[in-house]
């Protein structure tokens, strides 16, 4: 079975880099067993096609607007990934959702598709998550480890 | 009467582009090219070690990765005056030389195609006709019946899932499309064929980057890989023979389908041979190095601007009549907005004044973007493969003359015809043909050196800090697949002081200058005819002929709704 973990988002512009951020953390911390593969994803989009090939079950960690207060944690799952989506006119423009629709095209569509998402209190040109993005990023990655778990994916601390 | 129309977003990937049109007649008569959300990437450099910087402007954009780590180790090894070892010479025209051919294909398929290819009506294309007009094209053995009709099957499922991701806002069934179902059902199965073969081609990125998305092997002085015929790890034979496999493959693709296919749907657009030519200045840096001298004239593709579409008179470029104008943008220089300043001294002060949105229409008759307006010597340039390869069929580049000579005799038209919509597109299939074969040469001359025991690719002599000058300033250019990418640097004290990039779409998108001359887009946009003014599917064929990125020109602050034109009668 092969999972894909994949963090999406401007390395350069604050909360917006919280999938790629979280990424980072996650390769630290942790040693996954061999079928799962961490990917940051940046905002490039159908560039990363080859790497949904294969893959039966794929989460996405990513900055999202959903209208709540900043840090606020999102789960969401299969039809709803597309909708949360559609709206999202940033450099991600052809991103999650049209390469998802591309890989249905395809024929490599993820059996299962979760995306872990965190609404982000600014999205400037600055390196560093906001403070209320920042505090979430625990509660986020725990979220992301259980997941796992219930996936059967065994894991290591780093040394 | 007169009506203004908005097109926002026009991009199909990467940043948020708005375009306001007045339409009369059946035809544009003025336009306006803007860009709504704001940038600032450079401030983030500033006091950070210029080792690094190419590490943060590859973060730039999420399309062009490798183009903003070159022009920006280029940068810095203007200014410190580095030259590089020619294995990594090589190694880098290899990485760029790929990325535009890839950028090119995708370009073509995934983004540009949709303007001219109808993808609904593929449905109802005949197979077996489709088979023999693919055969009568193209050598490409993936052209049977049995392939289209499959083809076919994929397209009405996934039509009947409903979510149509990229296809969603198209204009399916406008009357400007004008390709039979047969040729429709073609391109759509070679629009799928373009994604497995990038997954391959991109494979050589993996490579020579160590890693794909995000190369990590470029390094001021060279490259961080090393070459040996007897490590594992490192460039060897095995590594090379496998490149040369990937890139035979990335060529026969664009030899048997991409330039098939471009010919085709051309011969059904050629009244857009005289639409959307634009200023008719055309800049190109000049790229890939054929010795590592550093000089310009060892550029494969040479440096050089065309006037007025003055095809017998190729001048050269002179780096310090390059300005910035922001008479039309929201920024404010400190010594006045209708002054142009030229990147060393740059500045990136942001100044809105426009419209809170919603809005339904800018003030165009001041500040209305978040773009600058790049000016040479004052004027307004496009850049791009066609400025690439307008520069080079003039600047005795063999090969170039060859394939441009070719292309314009199997569409039966004179050089002028580049100079419009379809001319960007041939060109763009022309440079991915130019490169798509050099790159095979740049590969063996990099077999070559190695058999000849050169392994080295890092030039290690100013790595330290200690042996650079208190203050340096240097300029990198590079020919990236959208064209004239300029980074800026100045370095003081071992740090980035100042730091600017000039990126193509930022020539090609900018608005107006402080003499009122039209930006290339909105230029290019004047006298285009509009079918259909709830459809204005022209002008995405002219904007989407530029390849419009915007990512790295301007940030998307966010995005809410997708609500893509807007028609107002004035």
């Amino acid at each position: 079975m092969s999972i894909l973990v994949l963090g999406l988002g401007n390395a350069l512009m604050n909360d917006d880099a919280v999938g790629v951020r979280a990424i980072e953390e996650l390769r630290l911390r942790f040693a996954f067993s061999a079928e799962v593969q961490l990917v940051d994803g940046g905002t490039l989009g159908l560039d990363l096609l080859p790497f949904l090939e294969g893959v039966e079950r794929l989460l996405i960690i990513d900055a999202i607007d959903m209208g709540g207060a900043p840090g606020d944690l999102f789960r969401l799952e299969g039809d709803e990934v597309p909708r949360a989506f559609a709206s999202k006119l940033s450099v991600h423009q052809m991103g999650v959702q049209d390469l998802l629709a591309v890989a249905e095209l395809q024929g490599h569509v993820p059996r299962e598709l979760v995306v872990h998402g965190v609404q982000p209190a600014s999205i400037e040109m600055e390196m560093q998550l906001s403070p209320a993005v920042t505090t979430a990023m625990e509660p986020l990655l725990a979220g992301i480890v259980a997941e796992l778990e219930r996936w059967g994916v065994r894991r290591q601390q780093a040394a | 009467m007169s009506k203004r129309i908005a097109v926002d977003p026009i991009t199909r990937i990467e940043g948020h582009l708005r375009i306001e049109a007045q339409i009369e007649g059946g035809k544009i008569t003025n336009a306006w090219s803007s860009s709504t959300a704001f940038r600032g990437i450079e401030a983030i450099l500033k006091g950070r070690d210029p080792r690094d910087a190419h590490h943060f402007t590859q973060r730039f954009c999420g399309v062009c990765t490798t183009v903003h780590s070159m022009a920006s180790i280029r940068a810095v090894e203007d200014a410190l005056k580095i030259q590089i070892p020619d294995n990594a010479r090589l190694i880098r025209n290899l990485i760029m030389g790929i990325q535009n051919v890839q950028d090119h294909v995708i370009h073509f398929y995934h983004l540009h195609a949709l303007d001219w290819v109808d993808i609904v009506s593929a449905l109802s294309a005949d197979p077996a006709k489709t088979s023999q007009l693919a055969q009568s094209i193209s050598d490409w053995p993936k052209s049977s019946t049995t392939y289209f009709k499959a083809v076919q099957g994929r397209i009405q499922a996934f039509v009947n899932t409903g979510r149509l991701g990229p296809f969603q806002n198209a204009y399916w069934g406008h009357s400007a499309y004008r390709l039979p179902a047969e040729a429709n059902l073609m391109a759509v199965a070679h629009y799928l064929e373009a994604l497995e073969w990038q997954k391959e081609v991109i494979k050589i990125h993996a490579i020579l980057g160590s890693k794909n998305p995000h190369p990590q092997t470029f390094l001021v002085g060279g490259m961080a890989i090393p070459v040996d015929p007897d490590s594992q790890n490192a460039l060897n034979a095995d590594k090379i023979a496998y490149i040369g496999k990937l890139l035979k493959q990335a060529r026969l693709f664009v030899e048997q389908v991409y330039i098939p296919d471009l010919l085709a749907v051309a011969s059904f657009y050629k009244d857009w041979a005289a639409i959307g030519g634009g200023v008719g200045n055309y800049l190109s840096y000049g790229d890939f190095p054929m010795d590592n001298s550093g000089s310009v004239s060892s550029l494969y593709f040479p440096r050089g601007i065309i006037m007025g579409k003055d095809l017998a008179n190729l001048m050269t470029v002179d780096e310090s009549k390059i300005t910035e104008y922001v008479t039309n943008s929201w920024y404010s220089y400190a010594g006045g907005d209708n002054k142009g300043l030229h990147p060393y001294d740059g500045e990136t002060t942001p100044n809105y004044n426009g419209p809170k949105p919603p809005y339904e229409f800018l003030d165009t008759n001041g500040k209305y973007s978040w773009v600058k307006s790049p000016r040479y010597n004052d004027q307004p340039m496009e850049v791009g493969p066609l400025a690439r390869i307008l520069v080079a069929y003039v600047g005795g580049n063999p090969d170039v003359k060859g394939v441009v000579d070719f292309v314009l005799g199997k569409l039966g038209v004179g050089a002028g015809a580049l100079f419009s919509t379809l001319g960007r597109t041939a060109a763009r299939g022309v440079d991915a043909l130019i490169m798509a074969r050099k790159n095979e040469v740049w590969l063996q001359q990099l077999a070559d050196n190695m058999g000849r025991g050169i392994y080295e690719t890092f030039n290690k002599e100013k790595w330290d800090p200690a042996t650079w000058p208190k203050e340096a300033r240097g300029f990198g250019f590079h020919e990236a697949p959208r064209g004239a990418l300029g980074h800026w640097i100045r370095i003081e004290n071992q740090k980035i002081a100042n730091y600017q990039a000039v990126v193509p779409s930022t020539w090609n998108a900018g608005p107006r200058d402080p003499k009122g001359q039209l930006g290339p887009y909105e230029s290019a946009l004047v006298g285009t005819p509009i079918a259909d003014e709830q459809k204005p599917l022209e002008i995405l064929r002219t904007i989407h002929s530029f390849d419009p990125c915007l990512a790295c020109a301007v940030h998307v602050l966010d995005g809410q709704g997708t609500e893509i034109i807007r028609i107002k009668a004035l």
